[in-house]
């Protein structure tokens, strides 16, 4: 399948997305942080895509916004797609967990939130992972994190 | 009488054992926390961040030149295959072409690394099953990998030898000799192998029917590499999405379909013996020419989202860079094939004994280091 291909089938499915980047390797859509799990879910059961495994989830600070990057590939036919879901509430951010959908994310869900504060709406235990159990020195994956051991540029 | 005094006096508990951090079983710095009925296991949760480096966050502050030698400390076993993924991303990025010699080159590395780091799998799979000698047999034969990278870049794990636009250095003249000298004698000693452990009804009994995880199953964890593969999940990157020389080579992915431990052994072995068919299908193929590519002293990618995969020792290596058009990545993301496979952790060995779970953990082949990042 082409990238072409695949845009025009994800358009049926659903209204509110951002395409970019149709020439590359990598279709990038970007869906709104309500209507993601839907989203994933579709992609995942839908018959002629079929987007079944997660490659990566990572967590983003673009600045203003927090965010989650998903890449989802396909076992059937191999396209690989950059799905971005951003957050506007630095303070508390909240998103739809999706580890029901695809059980792989379920620690990098973990993950992402104990670096960039992200919360998972639905994920049953959002404990530390890699940092220490009583860390609360902020999120050091977030751009405006500040810390005296830091090495700076 | 004596039942009714079980039922009324003895209770049953569930109780919580801790396994690691300083466990020779788990490979490193892994932490594990059973829930244990009796020695059957009721849940496996882990707790990670040991040796947790934050090498995604030193990305952020260093040139794409520098990344590339940030990646030999993740996953140590794959260090050639790890800068390999950082140089072809910024490589296709910039549409940066290098000439089949550097291909070449890269591909047999590459090769020779997967061996290596599966021989000393190998090694360290019989010893946490019981069996001492395998691991020095093992050792046996990466020491004679481990010369040929010495003498080709000085270095005989972390090696620093592929570079945005080509090698560091170009290769010594004896390599093709010691190359295929390897290649003839390793052809000799994997029978060898099978002998000793793959045939062993001991060894088996350990393993056939033990950590059993579905195909569907297996993609739904994210598995990866030699472990989905032993599920009868076709994922081998370097036949999916090609790179280097892969496509001029002729391969067969290894793919058995039991979902046990013993085939997720089974599928490591045969992949010894086509790394050996790729590098003799390459190695009197190196053609003459330059062996790095000029490039620009500041590498700026352009903005966007770039992702390139490989196919290391243990899976489905990614590296995700988002860029905004600076010298530095906004964001770089290294997908960890050691993390996705131990998510599944819990699923495989459910029910089991923990003699069971450290057989398991083997077949897995996990690299801290590489999890942890």
């Amino acid at each position: 399948m082409t990238n072409t291909d695949i845009k025009n089938k994800i358009e049926t499915l659903q209204s509110d997305l951002t395409f970019s980047q149709e020439d590359g390797d990598m279709l990038c859509i970007e869906v709104s942080k309500d209507t993601l799990k839907d989203f994933l879910t579709k992609l995942k059961n839908d018959a002629d895509l079929s987007f079944d495994y997660l490659f990566a989830l990572t967590g983003m600070d673009f600045g203003e916004d927090l965010g989650v990057i998903y890449h989802l590939e396909s076992t059937k036919h191999r396209n690989l797609i950059q799905i971005t879901a951003k957050i506007s509430d630095r303070e508390n951010p909240e998103i739809d967990s999706i580890h029901e959908v695809f059980p792989a994310a379920y620690y990098n869900e973990m993950e992402a939130h104990e670096f960039f504060g992200i919360k998972f709406k639905g994920h049953p235990d959002l404990k530390h992972l890699f940092l220490p159990e009583d860390w609360d020195k902020g999120f050091p994956m977030r751009k405006d994190y500040t810390d005296v051991n830091m090495l700076v540029r | 009488m004596k039942e009714e005094f079980l039922t009324d006096q003895l209770k049953t508990q569930e109780y919580f054992l801790n396994m690691g951090p300083q466990h020779p079983a788990t490979h490193g710095v892994l932490r594990l926390l059973l829930k244990l009925d009796g020695e059957i296991l009721r849940n496996v949760d882990m707790d990670l961040g040991f040796i947790h480096r934050s090498i995604e966050k030193m990305c952020e502050r260093d040139t794409y030149k520098q990344i590339v030698h940030l990646t030999d400390r993740l996953d140590y076993l794959s260090s050639h295959i790890n800068n390999e993924a950082v140089a072809l991303l910024v490589e296709k990025a910039l549409n940066i072409e290098v000439n089949d010699r550097i291909k070449i080159i890269r591909t047999i590395m590459d090769e020779l690394t997967r061996i290596s780091s599966h021989v000393l799998w190998w090694g360290v799979m019989g010893m946490d099953i019981g069996a001492l000698t395998t691991f020095m047999y093992g050792f046996r034969e990466r020491e004679l990998i481990n010369d040929i990278f010495e003498e080709t870049c000085g270095a005989r794990l972390t090696m620093n030898y592929n570079l945005i636009g080509g090698l560091r250095y170009d290769i010594h003249e004896n390599f093709v000799k010691r190359v295929k000298d390897f290649v003839a004698h390793f052809k000799k000693k994997l029978p060898e192998y099978d002998k000793l452990l793959t045939g062993n009804i001991i060894f088996r009994k350990r393993l056939e029917g033990i950590g059993y995880i579905s195909k569907e199953d297996a993609i739904a964890y994210g598995l990866n590499g030699p472990t989905a593969r032993g599920s009868g999940v076709s994922c081998d990157i370097r036949k999916i999405h090609p790179y280097s020389a892969y496509d001029m080579v002729d391969f067969e992915e290894a793919i058995y379909t039991e979902g046990d431990s013993y085939a997720r052994y089974k599928v490591r072995i045969k992949e010894m013996w086509q790394s050996l068919s790729i590098i003799e299908q390459l190695i009197d193929k190196i053609p003459e020419g330059e062996y790095k590519v000029k490039t620009k002293a500041v590498i700026k990618l352009p903005a966007g989202s770039f992702v390139q995969r490989v196919e290391s020792a243990r899976g489905d290596f990614g590296v995700f860079a988002y860029s905004d058009g600076q010298k530095f990545p906004y964001r770089f993301k290294f997908r960890s094939p050691g993390f996705a496979n131990l998510t599944a952790l819990n699923k495989m060995s459910k029910g089991l004994k923990i003699a069971d779970l450290v057989a398991i953990l083997s077949t897995i082949d996990v690299v801290v280091p590489d999890i942890d990042r």
